[in-house]
């Protein structure tokens, strides 16, 4: 069947989806032309991985209440399969490829191309080779997986769909690990397939991405549709107010930090890449953090931000070198251990993979870095624990009714606000965030930009990471950026631009102030 | 989190295996009791005070293991090798009771697991070669090494003193005075806790719920001690078990020791980055199994009297099933002590039970692996459904 652009492909309607004790959806509407990039925006819990899920026959039908037509037509999709036959699909935050099978194999996983029940490998590669020439991916389709970068495996789960006659594709969060060269490729080819008729839903956190690539966007919260307009009708802060429900004028607090002296001093630091010989993942990288002061290090993703803080910090795989001191004394910190006696404290990325137990309780999770200090040597001590726990919720404002909650059940803001209270607890001189406010939503982010600012104003130093360029704009007095490893620029508070940062961190320009 | 909340008793998933299996353990017993009813014995033999005695005899042995096994399993290993361990603790035991003694020899015993497990641990944990791997060496290498070492032989326990550990029982004066002296210390530790609590600004415990917290327990001890006294007393495997078991829950549940192994086999990444030398603690689980093994040995040894260089095949599958059944995740990172002893007393009440009622030896098997996986089955049951 063809279509005209423009014309209606899919509509959901009056979408109602309970769970015990929580009304997930409430009377969602939600409609998709052919050719046409809607985006899916609002806070976590909002509902849309929800509606998502409803879509792509998860919850199978019956299960919710409301109609979804495609082409005009009433559809009930009870499987994940009826869904993928009509035509949806959805490419999911976690991106669900076999690593170790190449990238044809992947494609074709499960509907072989066979003959008499053998696999006719030819025709197979043939077919793969079509599938992710358009989706512009020039690698051998034999190539493994596993050798592919994060930007390059999405464009496969993307030729997967397309090659399975996918005419209504779901992208959640397709932009979060993947660096702004890597966006641009998604981005040239997202317009391609609009152009071909593909109807899209895009669901981001990133709102000047939302801007560029939607035709239309739709604000989700608390389960009910507040809006749905053109893109060129709105603006970002008009979404962010619908999206929190509230009037967002000043997303970053003013801040009244107060520089003290130099508390920490990193020299020379340099880290060989453990993979590849000869490699420098961070060359000769120099900064100080001072009290009170937040300092902020830009990049882009692949600059040895993240690698920079692991090698201090005494965590890195990779053969390391440079001097570190704290309050002026050349200290050797040889394992994290050695780094947390010397007050450094370090909120590494990704909290669920570094930072948290995810089925232990907030308490325990609060505690295990700081626990000889807050509770004995060998023996510990549950009541002194709780109440600095306790305490320490408090102060940062944790939502749960019990420091016994499993932190699994948490939302990312409270998750990420447990893995700051780890750290805190230790009572830290100096304290590292790396993507601090990654993958939470805009109103937990305020919670933590606040915390930055009260910690700094406390007297600590804040040595800051982050690919969200108004985020370190908007927290750090002094920036420094990377670029393949080497400091390229430095800032003040006052001299930073965007443009003048993104250019030190694409490598166009040097700058120090 | 505005209110200060006083602790409440937290169903997690692997406590909650542990409660379901309290109730299966119950009803097995009930089953148990039941089916042994026969004219001369109106009410059943099952848990009559001298089939109970003999039952929780035969648990020591497994459930002494178990409580090792448990920590490894939770730092996200397993040892395969303990069974082998016992044989091969047992054997040096036997054969060095002429020349050490007493003391002597039950030490060698000891400091044989000991040795073997720091060997494993440091084989696991420094040179990274996978602990099942390493352990299932083990298991047919210290099998082969105590082959070689008794000539095949079965050595005889000849140290009375030796015998009495795996056979005699307390005096039952000193039993009780045990469970008084038990009763006095949860007392205690309950109203230590409160004045605690006050002291760092929570809300204290309620006077009901304390009051709780020390009859429950203090009840049960003394129902124990007053069964086992109708026998013959204290069974003297039994203290052991007991204290290993307090030890261990100890441990596991009142040391940086114990959790920063949950946190190993939680999420190493985060247990790594939070400053917690995971080899370090990784070898120390693999020693206190090794150490528990050669306790687990003497017992065995003294119970059967001989050491035969067969001793302990297949103990480590009973000590691994018992952690299983008690709710451990062989993925690491939850399982409680509770649960493991509760596992190996539910194995043998099994192997008992049927023992009773003349069922015959494949049978009982089939039974004991049934209901291994369909312990494990109920809780993946229950799991998807939350």
């Amino acid at each position: 069947m063809t279509l005209d652009m423009g014309q209606k492909l899919l509509r959901m309607e009056s979408i109602t989806k309970s769970f015990p004790g929580v009304k997930a959806l409430d009377g969602v509407t939600f409609d998709l032309n052919v050719g046409e990039i809607h985006a899916l925006v609002g806070e976590n819990g909002a509902g849309k991985s929800t509606l998502i899920k409803i879509l792509a026959g998860v919850y199978p039908f019956g299960d919710y209440g409301g109609q979804i037509a495609l082409d005009g037509s009433a559809r009930s999709f009870n499987s994940v399969r009826d869904s993928e036959v009509a035509g949806i699909a959805v490419i999911y935050q976690e991106l669900s490829l076999v690593k170790d099978l190449s990238i044809a194999e992947n494609i074709f996983l499960g509907r072989e191309p066979r003959r008499l029940g053998i696999i006719n490998w030819q025709e197979l590669y043939g077919r793969a080779q079509k599938a992710i020439d358009d989706v512009r991916l020039r690698i051998d389709p034999l190539t493994p997986v596993r050798n592919l970068g994060i930007g390059q495996q999405q464009l496969v789960e993307i030729a997967k769909a397309l090659s399975q006659n996918a005419r209504i594709l779901v992208l959640d969060e397709p932009t979060a690990a993947l660096t702004d060269a890597e966006v641009e490729t998604l981005f040239g080819i997202l317009n391609d397939l609009r152009a071909r008729g593909v109807a899209m839903i895009y669901i981001s956190h990133k709102l000047d991405e939302v801007f560029r690539i939607s035709d239309r966007i739709t604000v989700l919260r608390d389960g009910q549709t507040i809006d749905t307009a053109a893109a060129k009708d709105t603006d970002e802060s008009r979404v962010i107010a619908k999206m929190v429900g509230r009037a967002v004028d000043q997303i970053f607090p003013e801040s009244k930090h107060e520089r003290g002296e130099v508390i920490f001093e990193a020299r020379d630091v340099t880290v060989a890449d453990p993979s590849v010989p000869g490699k420098l993942l961070v060359d000769q990288v120099s900064f100080a953090a001072h009290k009170g002061e937040v300092l902020g290090i830009a990049g882009l993703m692949g600059s040895g931000r993240s690698e920079l803080l692991m090698a201090i910090f005494g965590a890195h795989a990779g053969r390391t070198a440079g001097k570190v001191f704290v309050n002026g004394t050349l200290v050797q910190i040889k394992n994290p251990n050695h780094a947390i006696e010397h007050g450094i404290g370090f909120v590494t990325e990704d909290r669920k993979r570094y930072g948290l137990i995810l089925d232990q309780t907030i308490l325990r999770n609060m505690t295990l870095a700081g626990l000889r200090k807050l509770s004995g040597r060998f023996i510990t001590d549950e009541d002194a624990e709780a109440a600095a726990g306790e305490r320490a919720g408090n102060d940062l404002r944790i939502k749960t009714n019990s420091v016994y909650t499993v932190v699994g059940t948490l939302s990312g803001g409270n998750q990420q606000k447990v893995v700051l209270a780890k750290w805190l607890l230790t009572n830290p001189r100096v304290l590292f965030l790396d993507e601090p406010t990654r993958g939470i939503d805009v109103g937990a982010k305020q919670e933590i930009y606040a915390q930055i600012n009260r910690l700094a104003e406390s007297g600590l130093a804040i040595v800051l990471v982050s690919s969200e360029l108004p985020e370190v704009l908007g927290l750090s007095d002094r920036i420094i950026v990377l670029h393949e490893g080497r400091v390229t620029g430095e800032f003040t508070r006052a001299e930073a631009t965007p443009e003048a940062i993104m250019s030190c961190a694409t490598g166009h320009a040097r700058a120090t102030a | 989190m505005t209110d200060q909340t006083t602790p409440r008793i937290k169903l997690r998933t692997s406590a909650l295996r542990a409660y379901t299996m309290l109730l299966a353990l119950i009803a097995i017993w009930l089953f148990f009791q039941w089916a042994t009813i026969d004219a001369a014995h109106p009410f059943g033999i099952f848990l009559g005070a001298i089939n109970f005695s003999k039952l929780l005899q035969q648990t020591a042995v497994t459930g002494v293991l178990a409580v090792g096994m448990l920590m490894v399993i939770v730092s996200g290993n397993i040892d395969l090798s303990v069974g082998a361990v016992v044989g091969l603790a047992g054997g040096v035991a036997a054969m060095t009771q002429d020349r050490l003694g007493l003391a002597g020899c039950l030490a060698a015993a000891i400091v044989t697991g000991l040795l073997i497990g720091a060997l494993q641990g440091c084989l696991t944990a420094y040179v990274n070669i996978p602990s099942f791997i390493v352990t299932l060496g083990g298991l047919q290498a210290w099998r082969g090494l105590i082959l070689k070492l008794s000539k095949g032989a079965t050595i005889p326990v000849e140290l009375p003193f030796f015998r009495s550990l795996g056979k005699d029982f307390l005096n039952r004066r000193i039993g009780i005075a045990l469970a008084l002296i038990a009763i006095v210390l949860i007392i205690l530790t309950n109203l230590r806790r409160n004045r605690a609590r006050v002291k760092h600004g929570l809300k204290t415990i309620r006077t009901a719920s304390t009051v709780m917290r020390i009859v429950v327990p203090s009840l049960v001890i003394v129902a124990f001690v007053v069964l086992m006294n109708q026998a013959d007393g204290l069974p003297i495997p039994v203290i052991f078990l007991l204290a290993v078991a307090l030890a261990g829950a100890f441990l596991t549940a009142n040391t940086t020791f114990g959790r920063y192994l949950y946190a190993i086999g939680g999420n190493p990444d985060a247990a790594r980055l939070s400053g917690i030398n995971l080899k370090r603690y990784i070898l120390a689980a693999f020693c206190v199994m090794g150490a528990l093994a050669g306790l687990a040995s003497i017992l065995h040894t003294a119970r059967v009297g001989s050491a035969s260089p067969d001793a302990g095949t297949l103990m480590e599958l009973d000590a691994i099933a018992s952690c299983v059944i008690g709710g451990t995740s062989l993925m690491g990172g939850r399982g409680t002590v509770f649960g493991a002893v509760l596992g190996a007393l539910i194995l043998a009440s099994l192997d008992n039970g049927m023992s009773l009622l003349n069922v015959e030896n494949w049978a009982q098997y089939v039974v004991k692996g049934g209901v291994l996986v369909i312990a494990v089955g109920f809780d993946m049951y229950g799991r998807s459904k939350t």
